[in-house]
């Protein structure tokens, strides 16, 4: 299956109309549409470009990543296991009514492992911590820019992108993948509670009979490519705070693009991802 | 003296602060129309104009936050309109900036703002830094309050713990954005006061961007008025008074 580049640019240009709110009505509306995507498009770019430089020259801020890391691990760590324990539920109980139709009630633990650790961890914790930290990223970086606190680090010697951007998007792309195992974890563990609550099943059997023809190419390229998502999540969230203009106002915009422009891209990226795994870990 | 080194002779000579024929637009509006300006070591010049002329906007040239259109800006000699961004940062580190609404770092204390550059800058020990940030505080007048976060002090308190930070490095070129602006009269004097002060203790060049013609009289030497993006009059505040254009008697007289 090979991705048409006209098709995918029209996905990202609806995706970006989408996000910013703009109905495009007329042909003239829709060029400017298209211009606005290739000109933000643009700023992207030479904003990644910088964070590349920044990100690679010494000194690295250690200190500020691990105080990141730490941050954003701690604040989203309850809702991803709350998320992970919802869908465990939901989709044991689903499951299993259907398998039960097809007579093949034996397969649920199977199904519930293959589909948490495959597809839904991976893109429920991406969007829960899209929801929750792409959030908190964009509007706590926008107010720093309209409040002159980015221009203040940058009078004193300090490297904003280094400082604040490197750190926070390393830190979305290391602890997605952790997020994601607890994702998993919780997600399989209320599965086999649910289950039992219909029909009692010792956890030991269960986790046996779901894990048992589960392979490392049907674990790790999946929990991995929430380095991606990391990555979208922390780049989009602190492009869209430094490039926040306009006061409160501008926090507000930088703030609600930054999650429906992160969750958008990772759904499409999610599209692209799972294609890959498919074509080189199958 | 014949024995003086000649480097050292010829930086006493170079002015801390040197802007020629400075062109800054943003879009199709032109905000620096041709700027020359000139500052010496302990001399303090205000820049007056009205709100939305660019003065905020020279001052960002100067330390590098925007490049211009064209026209040269030396800081200590230095070019720094084409300066590569490490060589830039030195430069940075000379000159201390005062934002119009101080700019503290939310996130953290009064005292960590000012412990920020040096903990960035400086090989001092955890104590040393300490004592120093102390010392730059108290300065300031604000030794009391350092746990407390900027949201929890008052604008005049966030301007002088924003002149600490901008003093911790020891800078020998001070730029204030509106340091009195949004201020009570009484708190506003406090401030010049302040300004004034460290002026005469520590010699600095400084360029003020004000409106306040009050507060620019009582501490500069020179003031220059801005319109339409140029220096419409450059002098001492008596020079100014004696001025017949009508832009500068309004300034002058509010009305």
């Amino acid at each position: 299956m090979a991705v048409h580049p006209i098709l995918l640019v029209f996905v990202f240009a609806m995706a970006f109309a989408a996000a910013s709110g703009d109905h495009a009505g007329s042909p003239s509306d829709t060029r400017n549409l298209l211009v606005r995507f290739f000109e933000w498009f643009g700023n992207l770019s030479m904003f990644c470009g910088r964070l590349l430089r920044a990100g690679f020259t010494p000194p690295y801020e250690v200190r500020e990543f691990v105080h990141q890391f730490d941050e954003l691990g701690s604040k989203s760590l309850p809702l991803v296991a709350l998320a992970g324990a919802a869908t465990g539920v939901v989709l044991t109980l689903s499951t299993r009514d259907s398998l039960i139709r097809f007579g093949a009630k034996s397969f649920l633990p199977a199904v519930v492992v293959f589909s948490i650790i495959k597809e839904s961890g991976p893109i429920i914790t991406a969007l829960v911590v899209s929801g929750r930290a792409a959030a908190g990223i964009g509007a706590e970086l926008g107010a720093m820019k309209v409040t002159e606190q980015v221009d203040a680090m940058e009078a004193s010697a300090v490297d904003p992108y280094k400082f604040l951007v490197a750190t926070r998007v390393l830190a979305c792309m290391f602890m997605l993948p952790l997020l994601t195992l607890v994702t998993d974890f919780f997600g399989i563990v209320m599965g086999w509670v649910a289950n039992t609550a219909a029909e009692p099943i010792s956890l030991q059997l269960f986790i046996h009979d779901g894990f048992q023809s589960v392979t490392f190419n049907d674990f790790l390229p999946p929990t991995l490519k929430t380095i991606v998502f990391g990555l979208l999540i922390g780049v989009i969230a602190c492009f869209q705070g430094m490039h926040a203009t306009g006061g409160t106002e501008g926090v507000e915009r930088a703030a609600t693009s930054s999650v429906v422009l992160a969750s958008l891209f990772i759904i499409l990226a999610d599209v692209l991802l799972v294609h890959l795994i498919l074509v080189f870990f199958s | 003296m014949p024995n003086e080194n000649p480097n050292t002779t010829s930086e006493k000579h170079t002015p801390p602060v040197r802007v020629q024929s400075l062109r800054k637009s943003f879009g199709k509006q032109t905000v620096l129309d041709g700027i020359n300006l000139e500052v010496a070591h302990g001399e303090t010049l205000s820049v007056l104009g009205r709100s939305g002329t660019g003065k905020s906007v020279l001052l960002k040239l100067i330390i590098g936050l925007h490049r211009p259109d064209s026209g040269s800006i030396r800081v200590h000699g230095e070019e720094v309109t084409n300066l590569p961004l490490q060589q830039l940062n030195e430069v940075r580190k000379k000159v201390g900036f005062l934002f119009q609404q101080a700019a503290l770092y939310d996130s953290l204390t009064v005292e960590e703002n000012v412990a920020f550059p040096l903990r960035r800058h400086s090989r001092m020990s955890d104590d040393q830094r300490s004592k120093r940030v102390r010392e730059l505080l108290a300065n300031v007048g604000m030794d009391q309050d350092v746990y407390k976060m900027p949201s929890e002090i008052s604008g005049g308190m966030q301007k002088r713990v924003g002149l600490a930070r901008a003093l911790a490095l020891e800078p020998d070129v001070l730029l204030f954005d509106e340091p009195t602006a949004g201020l009570d009269p009484i708190t506003a004097a406090e401030i010049d006061d302040l300004i004034l002060r460290l002026q005469k203790e520590r010699h600095m060049a400084s360029v003020i961007v004000t409106h306040d013609i009050h507060g620019a009289q009582a501490v500069s030497n020179r003031l220059a008025l801005m319109r339409d993006g140029q220096i419409l009059i450059e002098g001492t505040f008596a020079d100014l008074q004696k001025s017949r254009d009508p832009f500068v008697m309004q300034f002058l007289n509010g009305s």
